[in-house]
């Protein structure tokens, strides 16, 4: 099966690039292969939606009934002192990027569902349910992809199921498997994209939703929070949006570049909910939905070349988020619209494919996101030297004092998984039991995400080595996969003899790729399992 | 408003099924004039001896017919509607057995009529409720009361009725023209040594707390020595303690039997789904914290090692 | 030999569903929804039966609104040789259901109609029963192994009791069980190649069915919470308990 351009994942980046080609050459052939049971099944996102590239993509979407429904009606910032006490920002102190006058709250699921129908009566061809295992490179060229194969057993013996593997190519083929998506890896290594910029940094978020008292609903309200927890043993920020239907969307991004490998990224998400300021929300109310995803939040220091000979890598695949406003979703559908048009321009001169679309990189360059990121390009960096209060005024003067156009560049050349220090430098982080009421155990919040894998399948993360998780993490680094990982996948048990043994429970995992990026050892590489596995997110 | 109910009765090897007597006590909730029951045998004598002993029934109603020597919903049908007919009845019910399923909604077509199924409380005699979404949701029902009401009615949700009855035992005559497309070829009766797990009415489980393949021994014996079917949590079966058919829980089989022992098993809200129309749950855990203990009906705190060998001896 | 195989759209079985705070039913909107399983499995039989040459033709019927369109795509995706989309909007209880499968197989006449023994939202299990009833059809509930003999069937069927197997005249109504066989996984090929298969639209006006009266919806709630029972503490005090509920 050959197209004219192929993309991987039906994110906002891949919708909107599918979008795009056929409105500048409805013949052209698009496909989206999508590992989700369906769109929308693996996309989460906070979400305060910017609505600058829908604008330009779909003009008349209001009439359209895009799922923005919910404006912001106001910004409150604060700085969480201690588990009880927080300071407001005043609005003049809040840098310009975190106000969000003329933007919505949204659920990025809801969106991905409403471009994926307006990509489907463009006359896109969508498949959810087939994860692209592979790209296909032949002579230095990316031809495509190869689909997983389905029906292998848990020990690797094809089933009487088994159903190969297909090859879809294309004369160009576009990634947008969002934050560390395992393609995009894998080509930024092959074809040293990241050659002279800084390794990407990540954080991880974890977010709720939860139906509340009417009484304490304000449609439109968005908090954004700094401080505790994480000011204790690490850094990262907290939202809590208030969506439609008494909902409320909340949660945490922990960076992860955090030291301590006691740290649990969950239990932190956990305990935050009791603060007062977010308590006062939740309280009486019923947690309807779980989910977790790794962000890439490097920006532009850590932004890798975009383009290979007959693919591009586009959205957070790349690295295209807006850390300083916490917002990606836009920036992502920009990058995939403009490598559309290269593409569409490319085939339209009678471009066979294969080749480096230049022109994209160039209209990147010259386009909104680029001014956003250029702008914001030290945010990260000075949060990771300065910590976050020192860090986040540096912030403030860099883009209201120089409106993003400081002299100076900050780079943060330490990855994250190797800001890990040994367990025995650190102290263990006691963490308050769940109450059952705000805070729960990782199980029942994992169950909330209505996550499944087929069990008979062998086990999708795999480890190169298989000896380093207790011969090496455990006693160096205290095993931090038994913390880090949102989903309660990594467990060290015990045998009967009291031997310690790594478990790795693959059925509970929801495919946010924390384990891929903080593994000290980086010795866990995520691939995809079959196809339709995974979370089935709602409106995440 | 005369709430004539008829209940159909199941039986198995000459023997009425508890589920009858379940049925009855569900249907005196729905204030009866009468319930009767109706037993549709080649000979059912006994039978009908047995459903009279019923607390609350009020006439049994015997209609032989050797084409009942293997109960079929096919032939089964015309008698039933006949029955329910000629005797007026506003109300015909049968358990939720797989019996009462096959056969009852084939009634509630042949009289035109919705049915309700596996009803778990009485509101009125028109009101229900029943489980949806595998019981993880509850939608309450009313029927419209110009009809006759054909339900199943949920067994587990209702003790049986207790045997101190005298009723009077009608043998009926039914003009029923019964099909001859439908033959009975032979019953496998499940013969092994062990209750399958499924459908056991009593089941113990082993979860991580046992430890390893080998000791999952102890959990068999015990099972074998009252009886019962076996299972075991994820986190066993994940270990490599036992093979993945026996996994109680969200992604392993949803079970109810009336008594279900756990040990060593924690509780996750996973296993749990499995488990959650169990009659008396029974958890056995080291750790006094489990959240089993949040849902178990009787717990005990302690080692399983020590606790399974002093039941083996108490039940011996 | 004409199979007819019903399929219905519901939600995902992995899904936890969320009651609506004001009672008035389950959270449908932006939830995953699919074929139920145990529809997966008797179109996997009506395949297996295309593959032996059994079947000659497979046709797939849903009823349902237009998103349940997704549903014929995967019957056809299966192997389905065509489908009817019979659109409704209004909800459809399981007597209105068969009245409709009745008008359709009295259409189609097709040898064997198969269906999932219950759908996951419903979990009524009554439609092939009343189907077959209307149709004045045998019917063969919880298959787990079909046997065909030319204008007859021998059924096996999963029974508290044990597996009980029956023989039936065709044409006939079977609903599958769990173990009657593993649906395969949907190749992208057939996934294309379904979407030029022909689905027809149709309604129940125009297929004459007259709605039967229904149960009427009054409320839907949370199940009742387990409450935590008893601790004891000997082995003695738990024994004597279970056997006062003539347990042991």
């Amino acid at each position: 099966m050959e197209y004219d351009v192929l993309i991987v994942g039906a994110g906002p980046a891949g919708l909107s690039a599918a979008c795009r080609l056929k409105q500048k050459n409805a013949e052209l052939e698009v496909c989206i292969v999508e590992k989700g049971a369906e769109v929308g099944a693996h996309l989460l996102s906070g979400a305060v939606f910017e609505p600058r590239a829908l604008d330009e993509l779909f003009p008349d979407w209001k009439d359209n009934g895009a799922p923005l429904n919910v404006p912001v009606t106001r910004d409150d910032v604060y700085f969480f002192t201690s588990e009880s006490k927080a300071t407001k920002m005043p609005n003049a102190f809040v840098p310009a990027p975190m106000h969000n006058e003329g933007n919505y709250v949204i659920s990025l699921g809801q969106l991905g569902r409403w471009l994926g129908e307006q990509a489907e009566a463009l006359g896109v061809e969508i498949y959810p349910g087939f994860a692209a295992q592979e790209p296909i490179v032949e002579d230095g060229v990316v031809k495509g992809i190869v689909t997983g194969e389905m029906g292998v057993g848990k020990d690797g013996t094809p089933k009487d199921s088994h159903v190969p593997g297909m090859e879809l190519r294309a004369k160009y083929t576009l990634f947008g498997e969002g934050c560390r998506g395992h393609i995009g890896k894998r080509l930024i290594r092959e074809f040293e994209l990241d050659k002279g910029v800084d390794p990407q940094h990540y954080g991880i978020g974890l977010k709720e939703i939860w139906e509340i008292d009417p009484e304490k609903h304000e449609p439109g309200l968005v908090v954004h929070g700094a401080g505790w927890p994480l000011n204790l043993s690490g850094s990262g920020g907290s939202f809590l949006y208030h969506l439609e239907d008494n909902q409320v969307a909340v949660g945490l991004i922990v960076d992860l570049n955090y030291e301590n490998p006691y740290l649990s990224p969950f239990k932190e998400f956990q305990r935050f909910k009791h603060h007062p300021k977010i308590a006062q929300y939740l309280e009486g109310g019923k947690r309807v939905s779980y989910g977790s995803r790794a962000i890439a939040k490097g920006g532009l220091n850590s932004l890798p070349k975009m383009t290979m000979p007959g693919a591009v890598l586009i959205g957070c695949d790349a690295g295209t988020l807006n850390f300083a406003k916490i917002k990606g979703n836009h920036t992502a559908m920009k990058s995939g619209m403009l490598a559309a048009e290269a593409a569409a321009d490319a085939l339209a001169s009678g471009g066979e494919g294969g080749d480096e679309l230049t022109a994209y990189t160039e209209a990147f360059k010259n386009s909104w996101v680029y001014e956003e990121l250029y702008a914001s390009r030290n945010f990260g960096a000075s949060l990771h030297k300065f910590g976050t209060f020192k860090g986040g005024a540096l912030n403030y003067i860099e883009q209201n004092w120089f409106k993003g156009k400081a002299p100076w560049n900050m780079h943060d050349t330490t990855p994250d998984y190797a800001a890990t220090k040994p367990a025995d430098q650190c102290t263990e982080i006691e963490y308050p039991k769940p109450d059952g009421k705000l805070s729960f155990d990782i199980l029942s919040s994992v169950h909330l995400s209505n996550t499944g894998h087929e069990e008979d399948q062998p086990c999708h993360l795999k480890l190169t080595d298989s000896s380093i998780p207790i011969e090496h993490n455990l006693p160096k680094y205290a095993e931090p996969a038994q913390r880090y990982c949102p989903a309660g996948v990594y467990e060290v048990v015990e045998d009967d003899a009291g031997k310690p043994r790594f478990q790795i429970n693959f059925a509970n995992c929801v495919h946010c790729k924390t384990c891929d990026i903080k593994d000290p050892s980086q010795n866990i590489t995520w691939v995809p399992p079959e196809g339709g596995g995974g979370p089935k997110y709602s409106a995440m | 408003m005369s709430n004539k109910i008829l209940i159909v009765a199941d039986y198995l090897n000459g023997e009425l099924n508890q589920s009858t007597a379940r049925a009855v006590t569900c249907a005196q909730q729905m204030s009866p004039t009468a319930i009767d029951v109706l037993v549709l045998c080649d000979d059912g004598a006994n039978i009908a001896a047995q459903a009279a002993k019923l607390d609350g029934v009020t006439k049994v109603l015997q209609a032989d017919n050797a084409a009942n020597a293997h109960p079929m919903a096919a032939t089964l049908t015309p008698q039933i509607v006949a029955a329910a007919q000629n005797g007026e009845y506003s109300h015909v019910l049968g358990p939720n057995t797989t019996y009462g399923k096959d056969l009852m909604p084939r009634v509630a077509a042949k009289l035109g009529v919705a049915m309700i199924t596996d009803i778990m409380a009485v509101h009125s005699a028109h009101e229900f409720d029943r489980p949806i979404y595998a019981g993880n949701a509850v939608i309450t029902v009313k029927a419209p009361e110009d009809q006759t009401l054909v339900a199943s009615v949920r067994c587990a949700s209702y003790p049986a009725a207790s045997e101190g009855g005298n009723a009077e035992i009608e043998t009926l005559s039914l003009d029923a023209e019964l099909p001859s497309h439908t033959r009975f070829v032979n019953l496998e009766q499940a013969k092994s040594d062990r209750p399958d797990l499924q459908t056991a009415p009593k089941v113990i489980s082993g979860g991580r707390g046992v430890g390893s393949e080998e000791n999952f021994k102890i959990i068999y014996d015990f099972a074998d020595k009252i009886g019962a079917g076996v299972g075991a949590s994820r986190a066993a079966v994940d270990a490599g303690f036992v093979p993945n058919d026996m996994q109680v829980g969200q992604t392993g089989k949803i079970i109810s039997p009336e008594l279900y022992m756990c040990f060593g098993i924690s509780g996750a809200i996973q296993h749990l789904a499995g488990i959650k129309d169990a009659g008396t749950i029974v958890a056995i855990n080291k750790d006094p914290e489990a959240p089993i203990f949040e849902v178990a009906d009787i717990g005990l705190v302690g080692d399983l090692f020590t606790i399974i060998p002093e039941l083996d001896a108490a039940v011996s | 030999m004409k199979v007819l195989v019903s399929v219905k759209r519901a939600i995902d079985y992995n899904v936890r569903i969320q009651i609506k705070p004001d009672g008035s039913g389950v959270v449908e909107n932006g939830v995953k929804h699919s074929m139920n399983p145990f529809d997966e499995i008797a179109v996997e039989q009506a395949m297996k039966w295309k593959e032996s040459g059994d079947a000659e033709e497979v046709v797939a019927v849903t009823i349902g609104p237009e998103a349940a369109k997704e549903q014929l795509r995967s019957a056809l995706a299966f192997g389905c040789d065509r489908a009817i989309h019979v659109k409704t909007d209004e909800p459809v209880q399981p007597l209105t259901a068969a009245r409709v499968f009745e008008a359709i197989a009295k259409k189609e006449e097709p040898k064997v109609f198969l269906m999932g023994k219950q759908a996951i939202d419903d979990d009524s299990n009554q439609t092939g029963q009343m189907t077959s009833a209307l149709l004045e059809w045998p019917q063969a509930t919880f298959a787990s192994k079909i046997e065909l003999d030319g204008d007859t069937a021998k059924v096996t069927r999963e029974i508290d009791a044990g597996l009980e197997t029956l023989d039936i005249d065709l044409p006939g109504v079977i609903t599958a069980d769990l173990r009657l066989n593993e649906p395969r996984y949907l190749k992208l090929p057939d996934i294309m190649k379904a979407k030029k298969k022909p689905i027809e639209d149709t309604s129940l006006d125009d297929l004459g069915v007259e709605r039967a009266a229904m149960l009427e919806n009054v409320k839907t709630t949370a199940p009742p919470q387990r409450e935590s029972g008893e601790m004891v503490d000997s082995v003695d005090a738990l024994v004597s308990k279970l056997k006062e509920k003539g347990l042991l």
